[in-house]
């Protein structure tokens, strides 16, 4: 039965990616594109990867989602002056792209057996951690640099965008008001935000034990700020504000002050001392959610558009 | 036979075939918005292999193998910020030239200068 409900999940997802290649309109094939992001977390569920699915339809689908809709409205008005590529051009990428899915097809077809697995090493580690969730202990315990690096990654990308306005611009907001806010939209920025952010503190506190944790309570926080700034609630901050850059910076600041105490009262970098595991990891995480929460949305939000207030 | 139909090895060459479908929008698509949603979905294939990877090597109690889902998760994140960058580049490069398919300008036009 559930055998079905794959086959059923994996054609969905195919005949989405082939109507996002060929819809003439870019809108239809963004909207097809989020469609495809929460499809998409129903197969990372059959996967058995609770996590990996929140994260893909928090991140993957809904926050690029949103992004790209964005975009592709503010382009809307450009002229496309398309020069399809010729037959002969699009057969030949076709015949080359048809080889690297049936080389990775094979790859697939001939997994090992016995797999490889990292899975008893985690599951005898684990208890040192303090924490239930294997995926949280690998997130922030076993390889606590990939997060704190990938933290640093998320910084540079935002700066990256920032960097993209004009000169004489640096520092102010982005523009999330549109020209015309809905009855509807103001109504549920004022309802939502409250349950979201409950929601997100919920899924960050029971990421210790549970299927959650910091990057998909930083989303949902990501996600209603968002939405209090789209709807017009809130201008969005001055890019230059002290207050939110000590925000944006606070949670990787504070995983790597953490990490050089490991030296101190620990074995090394991002050493954790023994019993005292738990609080500094749940400590880390709390602040690593606002600041991705922060983060995301600034990500969404774009280079600014208006000059900074004096 | 049957060994083939386990979630896997089916989302495992599900993956393949996005792999493929994205890098095709991404080569051929004259739209720049377009190629960035055809990277997007390059990626979720690569993470589905990846993912099969992780089912396939489940064990010591854990149905899915904690590592790769991890890696995963870092790489779903990682993957939407250099979307956003993308993006932001793809409106800024069109604020500048106007055009928002990807074709080479004529030599006698003068290059706008930043406004």
């Amino acid at each position: 039965m559930t055998l079905l409900l794959d086959l059923a999940l994996i054609a969905w997802l195919l005949a989405l990616a082939m109507h996002i290649a060929m819809a003439p309109k870019d809108q239809n094939a963004i909207v097809a594109f989020i469609a495809f992001g929460l499809l998409l977390g129903l197969g990372w569920i059959r996967l058995s990867s609770i996590d990996v699915a929140l994260t893909e339809v928090a991140v993957g689908g809904g926050l690029t989602g949103v992004l790209l809709l964005r975009a592709e409205a503010h382009l809307r008005a450009r002229p496309a002056t398309g020069r399809v590529t010729s037959v002969a051009h699009r057969t030949m990428a076709a015949l080359g792209c048809a080889a690297v899915a049936c080389g990775l097809a094979l790859v697939v077809l001939l997994f090992p057996a016995p797999a490889p697995t990292l899975a008893p090493t985690v599951a005898a580690n684990l208890d040192a951690t303090g924490l239930g969730n294997p995926v949280t202990a690998v997130l922030l315990a076993h390889r606590a640099l990939d997060t704190l690096l990938e933290k640093v990654v998320l910084l540079l990308a935002l700066i990256g965008v920032w960097s993209l306005a004009p000169d004489r611009l640096w520092g102010g907001a982005a523009d999330l008001r549109p020209a015309f806010v809905p009855e509807p939209l103001a109504y549920l920025a004022r309802m939502l935000p409250p349950f979201g952010v409950l929601i997100a503190v919920y899924m960050f506190w029971v990421g210790a034990d549970a299927p959650g944790g910091t990057f998909q309570a930083g989303t949902v926080l990501a996600a209603m700020w968002l939405l209090v700034m789209l709807a017009g609630l809130r201008p969005a901050p001055d890019t230059r504000r002290l207050g939110l850059r000590l925000v944006l910076v606070g949670g990787p600041a504070l995983f790597l002050a953490i990490g050089f105490l490991g030296f101190a009262i620990a074995d090394g970098f991002l050493a954790y001392p023994e019993g005292a595991a738990k609080p500094l990891i749940v400590g880390i995480e709390a602040a690593l959610t606002v600041s991705i929460g922060a983060i995301l949305g600034l990500l969404v939000a774009g280079p600014a558009r208006k000059a900074p207030t004096p | 036979m049957t060994a083939l139909l386990n979630p896997a090895t089916l989302f495992g060459l599900c993956g393949a075939a996005l792999v493929g479908i994205g890098l095709f929008v991404v080569i051929t698509h004259p739209g720049l918005l377009r190629r960035i949603v055809g990277f997007n979905i390059l990626g979720a294939g690569i993470f589905l292999v990846f993912g099969a990877v992780a089912r396939h090597g489940a064990g010591a109690g854990f149905a899915s193998d904690p590592v790769p889902q991890a890696l995963v998760i870092t790489g779903i994140v990682v993957a939407f910020s250099a979307t956003a960058l993308a993006v932001a580049l793809t409106q800024r490069l069109l604020d500048l030239t106007v055009c928002k398919t990807v074709q080479a300008p004529p030599q006698d036009q003068p290059r706008r200068s930043e406004p």
